[in-house]
């Protein structure tokens, strides 16, 4: 089994568990084989050492030194324009979807059954088309 | 002669105009303070705020549990005034319980609703003797809705189902029933 995301400085990763879940952060620098420490200027996870348990790794990573300043890092956020591609990638997508279905209210949640029939009945009609 | 001394200069701490004096000078006779009253307050009627006139609630009991209606006023009894509209999903104008209801987070305009005439003196029940209802038997009796409420009913719901036309989809969704189906989680549900 081949590894594909390295944990590194520069790697961009998802923070999992604690009160910056669901922010994105870049790995500084490592401490040891448990913690490393972050830091994301650009979302608002303060500079803070973090076990490798409450984070995920994404595709991303960033042209860092290691232990970059926070001033370098923005800028090498916006170089990379990681914030643009990590909403343009499905996983981001998917963690939006499911955030957008857990606040809606119950007229619409019956909304949705509502447009979920209509898109249904428009592919039973069309699929009967071809069938014939 | 005066019941204070007359001070001249400053002299200890100064004294509150009108109370009643501490230290050696108070008033000979005692002030009358009236005793307090053992009658039951009536106050405000107070309920969840988040009834309020124009939320649609879910009923959860009762003969028309599951329907979703809106909430018109809150009566002096604590009970809410509720109308289907009728012609959408057959609730009359009908108190409720606010504690068997959900009140959900859409809101119709009622300003134009007039309920002013509506307490809880309309919906009493009409006085029939002990001994009618003893002899009647245990068969239902059919339900006779008296031309007043049929009337009053067409008055507010003219008004209401105008304010939930308005709104697109809102009279389909009053129409359906609410039920749990499979994987859903009420305590993580918003309403």
């Amino acid at each position: 089994m081949v590894f594909k995301r390295y944990v590194e400085v520069g790697r961009v990763v998802l923070v999992n568990y604690g009160p910056d879940a669901g922010k994105l952060a870049t790995i500084i620098d490592i401490v040891d084989q448990n913690k490393c420490l972050i830091d994301g200027p650009s979302t608002g996870v303060a500079r803070q050492v973090i076990p490798y348990g409450r984070i995920a790794l994404t595709d991303l990573t960033v042209k860092i030194s290691r232990n970059a300043r926070q001033k370098s890092l923005t800028a090498a956020w916006t170089e990379a324009d990681v914030l643009a591609k990590w909403e343009s990638s499905s996983w981001a997508k998917k963690l939006a979807a499911k955030k957008k279905r857990a606040s809606l209210n119950d007229f619409d949640r019956f909304k949705v059954m509502v447009a979920r029939k209509q898109k249904s009945s428009i592919i039973a009609k069309k699929m009967k088309e071809i069938a014939a | 002669m005066a019941p204070q001394l007359k001070v001249i200069g400053n002299v200890g701490p100064k004294k509150a105009t009108g109370a009643v004096a501490t230290g050696k000078y108070y008033p000979a006779d005692d002030i009358k303070t009236p005793l307090k009253s053992r009658k039951a307050k009536k106050n405000a009627p107070k309920v969840r705020s988040s009834i309020t006139p124009g939320t649609v609630l879910i009923l959860l009991a009762g003969r028309f549990r599951g329907k979703r209606v809106v909430a018109l006023k809150v009566l002096e009894s604590g009970l809410v005034l509720v109308s289907g509209p009728y012609k959408v999903n057959g609730v009359p104008l009908r108190r409720v319980s606010p504690a068997y209801v959900i009140a959900t987070s859409t809101k119709v305009d009622v300003s134009s609703v007039d309920v002013s005439s509506f307490t809880d003196a309309y919906f009493a029940r009409a006085k029939s003797s002990e001994e009618e209802e003893f002899f009647a038997g245990d068969a239902p009796k059919p339900a006779i809705v008296s031309d007043e409420r049929k009337a009053d009913q067409k008055k507010v719901d003219a008004a209401l189902l105008k304010a939930v036309e308005s709104v697109p989809m809102l009279k389909a969704y009053l129409g359906a029933k609410f039920s749990l189906r499979n994987n859903d989680k009420p305590h993580k549900m918003i309403f």
